[in-house]
């Protein structure tokens, strides 16, 4: 098999997987699906500069033949960006599963467990 | 090296440097927070009317930042275009800061300014920006803020709405990053002006790659634009993001449609041989429906901030119904509404606030409540926001539909256009009418709530429509400068020529 197959289907997996699990229910599920499916986008964009084996990306006075450097700055921006993001969204949905009692990403109904208390708790925070 | 040759990075610059010291200065002097950030927004809505000043004679000015050529490193481009958005922005800035320093809705949260800084930072960048990256860097830039601005105030219902904008935003954001990966895979560049030149050097067996990374970018754009179908998360957002901040946000929209008026001609345009026009036939029912859903949710709307966010989608959908047609004369038109509807969007989530911060429990849900203080001014305040956002003489609104109206005639489809734009009008008449009166007009049983309101916070919504008047007033020298920036936009060869040249010495 060629690597290019193989980061080809490797993509194609974290792309099926990240937009089954970003269309589910529940914030975790969704923030878990975003992070497979910035992977797909990090990978993409890193293949972007068609696959090279064995290159530099910068200058070397041994090597006549280079690899892209573009993709890979253009990969660690989207991967900070990206990084950045997925924390604040996981604050985000912690923070509105603390105050509305449902991970639920529509945000109505489905309370959480009884049991811990939170959802007692939130019933007065609901409005 | 004088001052006048780095007009174009200080919109960007301003706001960058004000932030940080307005989050420095905020923790104890609010003051000091408040003066720095009305100060860094006249500074650019001075130095953005500078910039209109140099560009309205059809200068493009390229900025090579840190003197990198142009293909390689990263250009700034300013045209009219631009210098339009950057003082569109610079006023909007300045009613939203105003609205909320005099509502004191900057008390309600920690980094308020801070992040209102941010927020100009990354639209003035993306209106200003000639890479595709970076276009994507300055939108993350301009959301991040937004984000923080959104659940400003706090609450279960911004933290509801607002986990939805935020993961609409972030797929919207990866599949940016798709096309990007894709266009640069074909053409290898990101800078607008060479890929335009490049596209038509792409070889016949990856036509359909371009077309498709065509298509994703310029969804990615209708989702920030709020075009149906990716309309949905629009409404919920706005409706319960602080009135100021609802306001500022009148302009994000405008963004997506900025977008793709810049990318769509230079990259896809006459040039671009088989991908020419991709996007086109996607637009224009596209259009129709969302100026159709959008006047629709003013029509049923049950408080008037939610009547606003519809608002706003529907005049988006009405300003790309102008802006498919792609010929000069629609995008000038397009253009002039732009304008427009961004601060009649922005009156009327104002007026709302208004409104009900004088209604107590009734807030501004459309029905009928006891009387309150100051409800003339605030009625007048509000059939004026309606008239310009439905456009109704003699307000601006009504000459940019005009406008659209004679630009779109000579199209083959334009009776759908006028069927859409003139029922549309037509049923946000009735609907904002009937919400008006049963808010401003009927009154309810129910306390009226104690006078702890001031008259100043009518000053933002009448800001906003003095300003609309003078769109009016000045309507011929604005829909001409319009319709000379939509001819520039619509000849990129030049402003690709101008951008290319300028860093080689």
């Amino acid at each position: 098999m060629s690597h290019e197959f193989l980061v080809a289907s490797a993509i194609g997996v974290l792309v099926a997987g990240g937009i089954f699990l970003a269309l589910r229910a529940r914030t975790f599920q969704v923030v878990l699906g975003l992070t497979l499916f910035s992977y797909a986008v990090n990978l993409f964009l890193f293949a972007s500069g068609r696959l090279v084996l064995g290159r530099p990306p910068i200058w070397d006075q041994a090597v006549t033949e280079y690899t892209d450097p573009l993709p890979q700055a253009l990969v660690l921006t989207a991967i900070v960006i990206t990084f950045g993001m997925t924390a604040f969204v996981v604050i985000l949905a912690l923070r509105g599963f603390l105050e509305t009692g449902s991970d639920h990403v529509d945000g109505d109904s489905v309370p959480c467990d009884t049991q811990d208390g939170l959802a007692a708790d939130s019933e007065e925070t609901r409005l | 090296m004088s001052l006048a040759v780095h007009l174009p990075i200080l919109p960007i610059a301003i706001p960058a440097l004000a932030a940080p010291v307005a989050l420095l200065a905020m923790r104890r002097r609010r003051a000091l927070a408040v003066g720095l950030g009305f100060g860094s927004c006249l500074a650019m809505l001075v130095t953005a009317l500078a910039l209109m000043a140099r560009v309205s004679d059809g200068t493009i000015l390229a900025y090579a930042l840190g003197d990198w050529p142009a293909p390689f490193g990263i250009v700034l481009v300013a045209d009219r275009l631009a210098a339009m958005m950057l003082v569109l922005t610079a006023s909007l800035a300045l009613i939203a800061l105003l609205h909320a320093v005099v509502t004191r809705a900057d008390r309600k949260g920690w980094h308020f300014h801070p992040l209102f800084q941010f927020q100009l930072m990354g639209l003035n960048g993306a209106f200003l920006t000639g890479d595709l990256f970076n276009l994507f860097v300055f939108f993350e830039v301009l959301l991040i803020a937004s984000y923080g601005l959104m659940l400003h105030g706090q609450g279960p219902a911004r933290l509801k709405a607002g986990v939805q904008y935020v993961v609409v935003n972030l797929v919207g954001s990866s599949v940016f990053l798709i096309a990007l990966g894709m266009l640069y895979a074909l053409t290898g560049t990101l800078n607008m002006a060479d890929m335009g030149l490049r596209v038509a050097a792409v070889p016949a067996a990856d036509q359909g790659m371009l077309r498709i990374a065509g298509l994703l970018l310029v969804s990615v754009f209708a989702l920030k634009a709020a075009v149906a179908p990716l309309h949905l998360w629009l409404p919920r957002t706005y409706a319960v993001s602080t009135p100021a901040v609802a306001a500022l946000f009148a302009i994000m929209t405008k963004v997506g449609v900025y977008a793709i008026i810049r990318v769509v001609p230079q990259v896809f345009g006459e040039g671009a041989g088989a991908a020419a026009w991709v996007p086109a036939p996607w637009m224009f029912p596209a259009a129709l429906v969302s100026a159709g859903i959008g006047f629709a949710g003013v029509f049923v709307a049950r408080s008037l901030s939610e009547q606003a966010a519809y608002a706003v989608i529907g005049s988006t959908g009405t300003l790309l119904i102008a802006v498919a047609a792609w010929t000069p004369e629609s995008l000038g038109a397009a253009l002039y509404y732009l304008a427009h509807s961004t601060l009649a969007g922005a009156a009327l989530f104002l007026v709302a606030d208004a409104a009900a911060r004088r209604r107590g429990a009734f807030g501004d849900a459309a029905s009928p409540g006891p009387a309150f203080a100051g409800r003339g001014i605030a009625a007048m305040l509000f059939m004026a926001a309606a008239i310009a956002a439905t456009g109704l003489p003699p307000l601006s609104g009504f000459i940019g539909k005009l406008l659209i109206l004679q630009s779109v005639a000579a199209l083959p489809d334009w009776g759908w256009a006028w069927g859409v734009i003139l029922g549309t009008t037509f049923i946000g008449v009735i609907g904002f009418a009937r919400a008006g009166s049963a808010v401003f007009w009927k009154t309810g049983e129910g306390e009226a709530p104690a006078a702890r309101t001031y008259r100043t916070d009518f000053a933002a919504p009448a800001l906003a429509l003095v300003l609309l008047a003078a769109l009016s007033a000045g309507a011929g020298w604005a829909s001409a400068y319009a319709g000379a920036a939509a001819a520039q936009v619509l000849d990129p060869a030049r402003s690709a020529a101008v951008v290319l040249a300028e860093a080689t010495p």
